[in-house]
């Protein structure tokens, strides 16, 4: 199954059309008249026809879903992960704390601290997934596209906070060594075609 | 009455009243799995290879309920009324020849529990008494939804003993007996001899009776559907809500049986062939219960009581002196 049958929203193309339905009857010899009309015009085989072609062809659309799960879009907002840079396999999160300062719930939380080499790090990072409503302004804002929305949807808990920290949204070392690391192409996310749309700044000319 | 007699129907009994239990939980897999089919869907799949097994999880579910006697319904009358639906509708299976005879060990075995002369009137009547299962059980209840779907079910089963009534008269009337087992002879000589060649119009309207007396779509108004809720069975849970589902499959399949003892020849000459053509025409009649199911919508009350009253009572009286006139002359 792919998603270009649901991505086509043009209803005009898709065959749809005024049903032509005639007045009811208002007088008994005229309900009569249409009750003999549809006894023996056969309208009730058509149903029958229907869905018994139906079974014949036996062209079921279930998703047995534990089992197998329909295919969401590149752009579907899922629970929050956190990317590394391809170039060094290091995180790419600089701990500017914008995701935290946009969230409109407020269920961001980070830490930052200085590391021995002088550079800003992450000392601790939380979403509360019962709070958060997967708007994808974190992502938006993002600068480094370090939190970006994934394709993970199952996140029943038996409590309403739910929290998922920073190691548990960080790309697997393992992923990444094998160039697993999928991006997230929805919001804030660059573009196919970003580089031809850049303006030149005054500056290289 | 001697002992083997007796023994041979205690048998027998026992036999109908097993097998057909057991083919009314079947009848339920059946029924979800060719609705499945029909709506594009699976249906059960996930207990036992293909959802087989669904029966038996949902029939241990069934026994395993707590069996809730809400406060203020009348007691006894609501914990007799599902064992009314279930109980007359095997009592009805009692004048049904399920199978031409056969010979098992040297002995004869009728597979007809009482051969009795007024078969097809029992059958009927019997059925008939079975309103009193839904009649009653909504209005011990105490439940306003119940009252009404109750109302309504005997409203439908009373207009439609009518039509069955009527419409099995005319045949009745060309074979000259009451038994199954005569009509039964008198179709023997093939498909040539059926009544449903002579009696198009019987066959039909007691066909679209036999909808309304099983309470199957397009005549579901027994279990309030456009009030979302179960009708009579509202206030019943575990195994007395089961006792009218087995009723109500059990029958199904009883019926089954009648429309093409009556109309369709039945066992024919009674040879292996025949009981399996009795078989393959009643597994017919029991799909199409299930694919109207899936075809057509209900109709309204009013609808249904002025189809029986105003067109196929009508229609069936009319039969009925077409067919004394034509057997007169």
């Amino acid at each position: 199954m792919n998603n270009e049958q649901f991505n086509n929203r043009n209803v005009s193309e898709n065959g749809y059309f005024l049903l032509d339905i005639e007045d009811y009857p208002t007088d008994g010899w005229g309900k009569f008249q249409r009750v003999v009309k549809r006894t023996f015009r056969g309208e009730l085989f058509v149903g029958l026809w229907v869905v018994l072609r139906e079974m014949i062809k036996f062209d079921i659309h279930t998703i047995s879903y534990p089992a197998e799960k329909m295919p969401i879009g590149p752009r579907y907002r899922g629970v929050h992960e956190m990317k590394r840079l391809w170039e060094s396999d290091a995180e790419r999160c600089i701990g500017c704390g914008l995701c935290e300062k946009i969230c409109i719930s407020d269920c961001i939380r980070m830490d930052t601290k200085i590391d021995e080499n002088s550079r800003k790090e992450v000392s601790s990072y939380t979403i509360n997934l019962g709070r958060c409503i997967f708007c994808g302004y974190c992502a938006e804002v993002c600068p480094e596209l370090a939190i970006t929305h994934g394709g993970e949807y199952e996140i029943a808990a038996d409590q309403r906070a739910s929290f998922i920290d920073y190691d548990h949204m960080l790309t697997p070392i393992d992923t990444m060594k094998a160039n697993a690391q999928k991006e997230f192409e929805g919001f804030g996310a660059i573009t196919p075609n970003e580089d031809a749309g850049v303006k030149k700044s005054p500056l290289s000319y | 009455m001697d002992t083997a007699y007796l023994i041979e129907t205690v048998i027998k009994v026992v036999i109908l009243l097993l097998v057909f239990s057991a083919l009314a939980g079947i009848g339920t897999y059946f029924e979800r799995k060719i609705l499945a089919f029909m709506q594009r869907r699976l249906g059960p799949m996930n207990v036992g290879p293909y959802g087989l097994l669904q029966v038996a999880a949902d029939g241990i579910k069934l026994f395993t309920k707590e069996d809730i006697i809400p406060a203020n319904v009348v007691a006894p009358i609501f914990k007799i009324a599902p064992v009314i639906t279930a109980a007359t509708a095997f009592m009805a299976a009692a004048a049904i020849p399920f199978l031409p005879q056969f010979t098992l060990f040297g002995y004869t075995v009728h597979p007809i529990i009482a051969d009795i002369d007024i078969g097809i009137l029992y059958v009927l009547g019997v059925m008939a008494v079975g309103l009193y299962g839904p009649l009653l059980g909504g209005m011990a209840s105490a439940n306003k939804f119940s009252l009404l779907s109750a109302a309504r079910a005997g409203a439908v089963f009373i207009s439609y003993e009518v039509v069955s009534g009527l419409s099995a008269l005319a045949p009745i009337m060309m074979v000259g007996s009451l038994s199954l087992v005569d009509f039964n002879n008198y179709q023997a000589d093939g498909i040539g001899s059926w009544i449903v060649w002579s009696q198009p119009v019987a066959f039909i309207l007691f066909w679209i009776a036999a909808f309304a007396e099983t309470g199957r779509t397009p005549f579901h108004l027994i279990a309030n559907d456009h009030e979302i809720i179960d009708g009579f069975g509202t206030e019943y849970s575990g195994m007395r809500w089961g006792l009218f589902f087995i009723g109500e499959y059990a029958n199904m399949f009883f019926i089954s049986f009648v429309i093409p003892i009556l109309f369709l020849g039945g066992f024919g000459d009674g040879s292996v062939l025949g009981a399996f053509a009795l078989l393959g025409k009643m597994s017919f009649f029991f799909f199409f219960f299930l694919w109207t199911r899936a075809a057509w919508p209900d109709v309204r009350p009013d609808q249904l009581m002025w189809l029986c009253w105003k067109v196929l009572m009508p229609i069936a009286v009319i039969n009925v002196v077409i067919t004394g006139l034509v057997m007169m002359f």
